[in-house]
């Protein structure tokens, strides 16, 4: 009994610092304390300073005139648009980069990743010397290689580089004919639409016959071309009611068309090469890490190289190369921002530049450029988690 | 019984496989193993030989090398620019630093090169006092060289700092202020304590998910606000407080990394040992939970140096940024002066970050022959 009841007697005695739970409690308090305080001291000098410099707080900006210009824009924007609009317009543009960015960058890293584990020495050696060099060259130098060394060194509107009469390349603009439905429009994208539920009905039903091990007819196999056969064959049976807009030259440069500006085609290009650079790194580590004895085993199996590729070492290598491949989308989404150093229009240049310099309110608006990168990144990687559970490993 | 059959005599001995050597077998090997690999040599073959003369003739047989302003380089047929990055090759290392003081710029250098090698060399020195002078010493020492104002050295403002000199100081600060930092958020991170846990994530998720740009945007213009009235920063030292706090996050994830790759058991052993929290995170945990990441803080430093370059954007000179400058100097106007000034650029990083990513991959394959033994 007494050599049970010493040691508790000697614990309530105990300093209660060397509790653990007291000293842990107390820590977080202590914590909580500096980062409160310092917070409050942050926050009291910030409206301090905004009282003496006169400056106005509060989002009500949003609704007032920008009075600004915006070269580039995929919604209605003019000066007399609010700065709310042009905050839309700059957070629309940067998507626009993020998205061509990322499937240029996917297309072009995967190929490169696989060349440079091509069996040809000569693809293979190519492959490592772009991944290498590339990878080792700041971005934002490479933005301004392309832009300032090369487009803005392409010839003018006068005298452009044409392709077949359909792309047109000066120093103003990359134009293209653009396309424009008369009537009927409407039914081709009703057409679509059934197109799409009949391919969906389709997959279904091919599901449940191969579960009961019948087979698929082979016009069953053609589903996923419905939603794409279904509108073609609808617009050329209106007729091909299709209006082209055709770039014209005139003193200014091309007109009408769809039109890139140099600034967009810089800032892409330098993004995705860049980009494809890290993501063929990913891919190259990624097939790697799957272990030869898979192959080999497949090749054992009989399947064919393509089947091998396709069944055994990709949806395992892919296993591998989702994670990092996240993290590079959000890099490519978070280094489009460098587009405020060539001029073009997206968040971060409209918002955090123009904006910010107009109105003064830079609290707000870096708040609002940096809680909208943050749900973009949230977003993605909520997405690409998603992606992932789908792909992982389905382990008892 | 039963009759056996021996072979009396061996079967005759198969012809040798034939013997391919050389160079023919290697090309067939390599180069022409299937019909699609033929294809793809003839089309890289070709590609080459269209992008490769052209290059050569532009790098070297067209180069103009000496000249003393753009009129050398002008006209049809010039290649790279060359004597402009020779006659501006003092600022684009330098800045506009005064020429008499450069010398502390250099010894700086060295110094932090001495202390490096120190570090980054797998030998036997005593690491506690390498730590002591990287960390704690060296930052004295280039701040006393570099900026002066004591021990007789002259006050050279920042605003005169530029060209590559700019570019290394912020990154060895951002690195050398963001691995004590990053240590701290990750052990945060890992940490059993609700609060401490919940800020070291927030912290780190929040710099990691703001692209660097704003950060930058948000130390020279925000900073200034959040300062009692009256103090003010230095427009260099704002910028590095941004890629500080800004690298910290990124790095705090390398070491997690480090920190989860450690078993178990060398936690609960160093509990049973009676070792208090810090002594078992210093002795025990930390030193093999870094040296584990060593390549992956290489990496993260590499990025670090390549994203120095957006210091521009907030007007300051670093490498990247004085090329610029001077490009549009009115008496080097030449067709290729953008171009070549781009290119040294260029070649400068690349030479220091594939340098530093080759030591990476040392390192890893060193950790690994460790970790097979």
């Amino acid at each position: 009994m007494s050599l049970l009841q010493e040691p508790s007697r000697r614990l309530a005695s105990v300093n209660p610092l060397n509790n653990p739970k007291v000293r842990s409690v107390l820590v977080q308090a202590l914590v909580l304390l500096a980062v409160v305080a310092l917070f409050w001291m942050v926050i009291d000098n910030t409206v301090h300073n905004l009282q003496r410099q006169n400056v106005a707080t509060g989002f009500g900006f949003l609704d007032k005139p920008a009075g600004f210009g915006i070269v580039f824009s995929l919604v209605e924007y003019s000066e007399q648009s609010t700065y709310g609009r042009a905050l839309l317009v700059g957070f629309l543009n940067t998507l626009l980069v993020a998205v061509i960015g990322i499937v240029v960058a996917t297309v072009l890293g995967l190929t490169l990743g696989v060349a440079r584990l091509s069996s040809n020495w000569l693809i293979a050696k190519l492959a490592t010397i772009y991944i290498e060099t590339l990878r080792n060259i700041p971005l934002l130098l490479q933005i301004f290689f392309w832009y300032f060394a090369v487009l803005r060194t392409l010839p003018g509107p006068a005298d452009s580089l044409t392709f077949l009469d359909i792309l047109f390349i000066n120093n103003r603009s990359f134009s293209v004919p653009s396309f424009s439905f008369g009537g009927g429009s409407g039914d081709v994208l009703a057409a679509f639409g059934l197109g799409l539920v009949l391919a969906l009905f389709g997959h279904v039903y091919a599901k449940r016959l191969r579960r009961s091990g019948m087979r698929v007819p082979a016009l069953l196999k053609l589903r996923a071309l419905l939603p794409l056969l279904l509108p073609v064959m609808v617009f050329f049976a209106l007729g091909l009611p299709l209006h082209v807009d055709w770039p014209v030259l005139n003193r200014f440069g091309y007109e009408g068309g769809w039109a890139l500006i140099p600034e967009f085609v810089a800032l892409v290009l330098a993004l995705s090469t860049y980009t494809a650079a890290f993501i063929a790194e990913n891919v190259r580590s990624g097939i790697q890490a799957v272990s030869h004895g898979q192959t080999e085993a497949a090749r054992a199996l009989g399947l064919r190289e393509g089947k091998i590729l396709r069944l055994v070492i990709v949806p395992q290598a892919l296993r591998i190369i989702i994670p990092p491949l996240t993290s590079q989308y959000l890099n490519l989404t978070k280094n489009s921002s460098l587009a405020v150093a060539i001029a073009y229009p997206d968040l971060v240049s409209v918002f955090s530049g123009t904006v910010l310099n107009q109105t003064g309110q830079a609290v707000e608006v870096i708040a609002i450029t940096m809680t909208i990168y943050l749900s973009l990144s949230l977003f993605t990687s909520l997405l690409m988690n998603l992606y992932n559970r789908r792909m992982a490993l389905v382990e008892r | 019984m039963s009759e056996t059959f021996v072979r009396s005599e061996s079967s005759p001995s198969l012809p040798p496989p034939v013997r391919r050597r050389g160079i023919l077998r290697w090309v067939q090997d390599n180069l022409f193993s299937s019909w699609l690999n033929s294809l793809l040599t003839i089309a890289a073959v070709y590609l080459l030989v269209l992008a490769v003369p052209p290059l050569l003739d532009w790098a070297l047989f067209d180069a103009v090398f000496d000249g003393t302003s753009g009129a050398a380089c002008s006209g049809a047929g010039k290649g790279a620019c060359w004597a402009f990055v020779e006659a501006k090759f003092n600022q684009f290392i330098y800045g506009r630093y005064p020429d008499a003081e450069q010398w502390r710029v250099n010894l700086a250098v060295l110094l932090g090169a001495l202390g490096l090698v120190a570090l980054l060399t797998p030998n036997k020195l005593p690491k506690g006092w390498v730590l002591v002078y990287v960390f704690l010493l060296f930052p004295i020492f280039a701040f006393v060289l570099l900026y002066g104002g004591s021990v007789g050295l002259s006050v050279v403002e920042t605003s005169s700092w530029g060209g590559l000199m700019v570019t290394l100081v912020v990154a060895v600060t951002g690195i050398g202020a963001s691995l004590p930092l990053g240590v701290l958020l990750a052990l945060g991170r890992a940490s059993r304590m609700p609060v401490v846990r919940t800020l070291s994530i927030l912290f780190i998720e929040l710099w990691r998910s703001v692209p660097l740009i704003t950060v930058l945007f948000m130390a020279s213009v925000m900073l200034p606000l959040f300062l009692p009235e009256g103090m003010s920063f230095d427009k260099l030292l704002r910028a590095l407080i941004g890629v500080a706090l800004f690298s910290s996050a990124y790095m705090a994830e390398v070491v997690r990394g480090g920190l989860a790759a450690i078993p178990a058991g060398q936690y609960e052993a160093a509990r049973a040992l009676g070792l208090t929290y810090w002594q078992s995170m210093g002795q025990i945990i930390l030193p093999q939970a870094l040296r584990a990441v060593i390549p992956g803080v290489v990496n993260n430093f590499i990025g670090l140096f390549k994203d120095t370059t957006l210091v521009l954007i907030i007007g300051l000179f670093d490498l990247l940024g004085i090329v610029q400058a001077n490009y549009t100097d009115p008496t080097w106007a030449s067709s290729q002066t953008a171009v070549t000034g781009y290119v040294f650029a260029a070649f400068m990083f690349w030479v220091f970050c594939f340098g530093m990513s080759r030591y990476s991959v040392y390192m890893e394959r060193r950790l690994e022959t460790d970790r097979n033994k």
